[in-house]
């Protein structure tokens, strides 16, 4: 299982999904609002992902 | 899968489908930011703009952006302003970003406080009132960039409000049957021209706020992706998740909330244009549309709940 940082929440999940999109659909988020990083690296939502991987959502909302 | 002009690996997927890697990204969203200049006329020649810089990613990359076309074309000149609001935690972090990014771009930095200006942060504030921090500091926030803008003598002031922030907005205002206020949005804010008043444009106007991340992201700017502690409260949160929502399901609802507002601006503004007058506050002088402004009407009751 993937782990996953959550920038806004400050806090790592571990999450089944073998996509971005599938990783944002379990953990409830809204693709609008995050940025997803993998292994440093901007990636789109269709990019896999495997338990060796670092990956990262970024929150887009600034609010001021 | 791969970006559509080249086999690099993409980065972004636009509503259309199409991807794009980061190189062609990068060229997509600066071409959007310089056709949204020249199609709304947003700056002429010798023109001396301010950039409301708060060291988030949407103000850090107009600058740079706005900078870089400065040193380009020579036309006009570029400084940033930054109001330090005084909310601990979050502004002092992004402040230090904003100083960092201007020295290291050789772009004059003006720093104006809350606490110098108006003699209390927002924190303290927020413990005399219980209006939302959102408002009394939107309020505070336009009043000073004004203030200062104009002190620094700008012909205009520059602002990193993106598509997103538009679309909230025109929401927010249709929600709350307030046609006035949508009037004075826009690439170019305000529906009177006053030399007390210095018009913002919105170079990013057309950009979504997804598409922002991911050009500061990727351009490495110093800025921290983190949220304003006091975003979570305000009305504005509840309408931005609501879109977010409706965006994620059918991708263009932000798009056509703006786009179909654009067609009515012209008319909206110029109905209000003869409704509207322009007054300046009986406390503090400044551009108002009633009696005394509402910067000086949130002080007083700040003031008041002192005592």
């Amino acid at each position: 299982m993937p782990k996953v940082f959550i920038e806004r929440i400050n806090e790592t999940k571990k999450v089944k999904a073998s996509t971005m999109k599938e990783l944002l659909q379990k953990l409830n988020i809204n693709p609008e609002e995050v940025l997803t990083i993998k292994n440093n690296e901007l990636v789109t939502l269709e990019t896999k992902v495997t338990e060796k991987d670092s990956i990262k959502l970024l929150s887009v909302i600034s609010g001021g | 899968m791969v970006c559509k002009n080249c086999q690099e690996k993409p980065v972004f997927t636009q509503i259309s489908n199409v991807k794009l890697c980061k190189q062609h990204f990068i060229r997509y969203f600066e071409k959007k930011v310089f056709y949204t200049i020249k199609k709304f006329n947003l700056i002429n020649n010798k023109d001396k703009l301010v950039a409301a810089l708060s060291g988030g990613k949407d103000s850090t990359t107009i600058l740079y952006l706005l900078n870089e076309l400065s040193k380009k074309t020579k036309h006009f000149t570029i400084s940033a302003l930054l109001i330090d609001e005084g909310i601990k935690n979050y502004r002092d972090k992004t402040k230090e970003d904003a100083i960092e990014f201007c020295r290291k771009n050789n772009i004059s930095l003006e720093i104006v406080s809350y606490k110098n200006e108006i003699g209390f942060t927002l924190d303290e504030m927020l413990l005399r009132t219980q209006q939302k921090p959102c408002s009394i500091c939107g309020v505070f926030r336009r009043y000073l960039l004004n203030k200062g803008a104009r002190n620094l003598l700008a012909t205009k002031l520059a602002t990193g409000h993106n598509l997103d922030d538009e679309a909230q907005s025109i929401l927010m205002n249709q929600f709350r049957r307030n046609n006035e206020t949508s009037a004075r949005l826009g690439p170019i804010t305000g529906i009177l021209e006053d030399k007390t008043f210095i018009r913002r444009i919105k170079p990013l106007y057309l950009l979504t706020e997804k598409e922002v991340a991911i050009y500061a992201f990727l351009k490495e700017f110093p800025v921290t992706f983190t949220e304003c502690p006091n975003a979570k409260q305000g009305y504005r949160n509840d309408v931005r998740t609501m879109l977010n929502q409706l965006e994620a399901k059918y991708p263009g609802t932000k798009h056509s909330i703006v786009n179909t507002f654009l067609e009515n601006l012209p008319n909206l503004k110029e109905s209000y244009k003869k409704k509207s007058s322009l007054k300046y506050c009986k406390l503090c002088q400044e551009p108002t549309s009633k009696e005394i402004c509402q910067a000086c009407v949130l002080l007083e009751e700040i003031k008041g709940n002192l005592s």
